[in-house]
């Protein structure tokens, strides 16, 4: 059955430093999940895929996932993997991009 | 220790060159991710969820200062100070960057070290009873035999793309701490009626999707017999293990799935023709193995500082009695050096503590250190007389929590805070636990207890074999967490009974903390262990313990 289309981002890991990047619409990438570009039906999300896949001497491992929006329209993570990926490991706050931020 | 010939440097080296060559191809593009993803692996490198992940080999987990101070240094220089040893005793970085692997690689050259075979299809470290060489119960030291099978192994042309990894477990004592059952190759060493030492061999052990105790094979194989034996093994899996379906590709599954009458029938036509062709291990270079497992120069020192410290210091007693193990000599003791102090993660040690280990085993234990499978370290030949300083000195770099054996030594893999894999998180799982049994009297009391956690299917924290075993999956994009008790990893191995539905991430610690207390409720006598009282009463009281009392509670 038809089931309501959830909104997907494109992500990945940068080749070299390995950390999380996400697609951003002008065909940057970016380390904040909130430039993430949204694609808002299946056909825009096979393009978001082909476009974020024509970087393989950059990021390595690109997929879609579905994703939340916040308040001010931005994307933000609906799974708690990617919670965790927006974050670094919860037995370390110094480590990952949880440190950068605080 | 093992000490590298020029084969082996020269081996290491030409695969360092090879892989800064590869990095540099990948880099420039030449290789693309599908061409490199193989070729990292087989040198240990992984991409997990924030970061590269780089595995290191300890084989048969044995360690000397200089090479502890070089894994020390290797953190501190291109990692991030810190390193996770893992449940097949090997050591693992969580944040290299791409372009420093092969610089890292190198200087675990420079130490006679390396990060070969420890991923990818092919036979994986070599793992060995972490008591070996000093427990009193063995045979004989099991470590030369997993010297042979490392160097037999390692890039050996036939075996070099299995239909999935191959572990081998071997240990020389009857109390089996290598967990050889849950290996696809299991070796017991033992004598037979002319007291000649051969081996036990079972086959098909595993844990992961398909959880399954070895099985006795060859109930005794001649010492000489052993290549050609596994080579015959590692033919016929290699031939006949399932390669159209990962899930089934262990060898578990073809014993499973072919019975093991057949199998052997098949691995001993193999060994007819194989041993008919072998030449031998020559006598030179086994008994060049051998003699790099020669134990120390003990030496006699006298122990009554030791039994004065003992009979003074509480401290210092409560971690002897949980922590430090008989030796083959007397005046000698086997020590534990517990990697769960409370509010750490389990196996994770820093460099400042490497350095520090590596300083006490180079003064006061014969340069000899061990990581074993439950994320520990060991001081395999400690002089009594000197344990007092060894313990201050830990005790100074919070590396002597009194915990060995009991509920806050958790085995736990690293979960969704680092793996790429997972399905849930297992260390703040383990952080919990130890945090509610905080008490060590408590501890004590409760007695000997194995809690097992792997963040998914795959089965790296051993949780079948727990005691008590917590496997954390994803349900509905929610963690949640399934309990299996009355695993087993030793000598009586089993796969642990799984319970009913599983656990919410905050509901978990609560819930074991339901089945200890149940435990020291059923319990005949504080001598009996959880495991004995579990096999005793079976799973029922527990399972009441689990939903029953948590249905009252929420009544009360
Ligand atoms: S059990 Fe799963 S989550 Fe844990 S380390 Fe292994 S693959 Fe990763």
């Amino acid at each position: 059955m038809a089931r309501k289309f959830q909104p997907q981002m494109a992500t990945g890991n940068d080749l070299l430093e390995g950390d999380v990047v996400y697609f951003t619409s002008d065909g940057e990438w970016s380390r904040e999940i909130g430039d993430a570009a949204l694609a808002v039906n299946p056909e825009a999300a096979q393009e978001l895929l082909a476009r974020a896949s024509a970087f393989p001497n950059r990021v390595v491992g690109v997929y879609l996932v579905e994703s939340d929006i916040d308040d001010c329209g931005r994307a933000a993570p609906a799974h708690f993997r990617e919670v965790f990926r927006t974050r670094g490991p919860s037995n370390y706050p110094q480590h990952g991009r949880q440190a950068e931020r605080s | 220790m093992y000490r590298y010939d020029d084969f082996d440097r020269e081996y290491v080296s030409a695969r360092v060159a090879e892989f800064r060559g590869q990095v540099e191809r990948r880099i420039s593009g030449s290789l693309t991710e599908a061409e490199f993803l193989p070729l990292r692996l087989r040198n240990g490198l992984y991409l997990q969820l924030h970061a590269y992940m780089y595995r290191i080999a300890i084989p048969y987990g044995t360690l000397s200062s200089r090479k502890l101070r070089q894994l020390a240094m290797i953190a501190d220089r291109w990692d991030r100070g810190y390193g996770h040893i893992t449940t097949r005793t090997n050591i693992q970085f969580n944040w290299p960057k791409l372009r420093d692997v092969p610089d890292m690689m190198q200087a675990l050259a420079d130490v006679e070290m390396h990060s070969i075979q420890t991923s990818g299809n092919c036979v994986r470290n070599v793992t060995a009873d972490h008591l070996a060489g000093a427990t009193p119960e063995e045979v004989e030291d099991p470590r030369p035999t997993a010297e042979l099978l490392r160097q037999w192994s390692t890039d050996h042309p036939e075996f070099n793309w299995l239909p999935r990894k191959f572990k081998i477990g071997v240990t020389a004592a009857p109390h089996d701490r290598a967990a050889t059952k849950t290996h696809d190759i299991g070796l017991i060493m033992r004598r037979d009626e002319t007291g000649a030492v051969g081996y036990e061999v079972s086959i098909g052990g595993g844990l992961g999707r398909t959880p399954l105790v070895a099985k006795v094979v060859r109930e005794f194989l001649p010492k000489a017999d052993l290549l050609p034996y596994i080579e015959a093994i590692l033919e016929v899996y290699n031939l006949a293990g399932r390669r159209d379906n990962k899930h089934k590709a262990r060898l578990k599954i073809l014993v499973h799935e072919t019975g093991l009458d057949t199998l052997r029938e098949r691995i001993e036509a193999a060994f007819a023709v194989r041993k008919a062709a072998f030449l031998g291990v020559s006598p030179a270079l086994l008994a060049e193995i051998e003699a790099a497992f020669a134990p120390p120069a003990f030496e006699a020192l006298p122990t009554a500082g030791f039994e004065r410290a003992y009979a003074a210091d509480p401290g210092f007693r409560s971690w002897v009695d949980t922590n430090v193990e008989a030796h083959r000599r007397d005046d000698y003791a086997i020590a534990t050096i517990s990697l769960k102090p409370l509010g750490g993660t389990p196996g994770d040690i820093t460099s400042d503590q490497m350095r520090l280990v590596a300083d006490l085993a180079e003064s006061y234990a014969h340069d000899e250190l061990r990581t074993t499978h439950e994320q520990n370290l060991v001081l395999p030949h400690l002089p009594k007389a000197h344990l007092p300083t060894v313990y201050a000195a830990l005790k100074g770099a919070k590396l002597a929590t009194a915990n060995a054996g009991l509920v806050s030594d958790i085995i736990a893999c690293p979960g969704m805070d680092y793996c790429s894999l997972a399905t849930a998180r297992s260390i703040p799982v383990a952080q919990g636990i130890a945090e509610t049994f905080a008490d060590l009297d408590r501890q004590r009391d409760i007695g000997p207890l194995k809690i097992k956690i792997s963040g998914c299917i795959n089965a790296c924290g051993h949780h079948h074999v727990g005691h008590i075993g917590i496997l954390g999956l994803d349900r509905a994009g929610v963690e949640n967490y399934q309990i299996t008790l009355g695993g087993d990893a030793t000598e009586t191995a089993a796969i642990g009974d799984k319970m009913g539905p599983g656990f919410a991430y905050d509901e978990i610690v609560p819930a074991v903390e339901r089945i200890i207390e149940a435990y020291l409720d059923l319990r005949l006598e504080p001598g009996e262990t959880f495991l004995e009282a579990y096999r005793r009463l079976g799973a029922e009281p527990f399972k009441a313990a689990l939903y029953q009392a948590e249905a009252r509670s929420n009544a009360a």
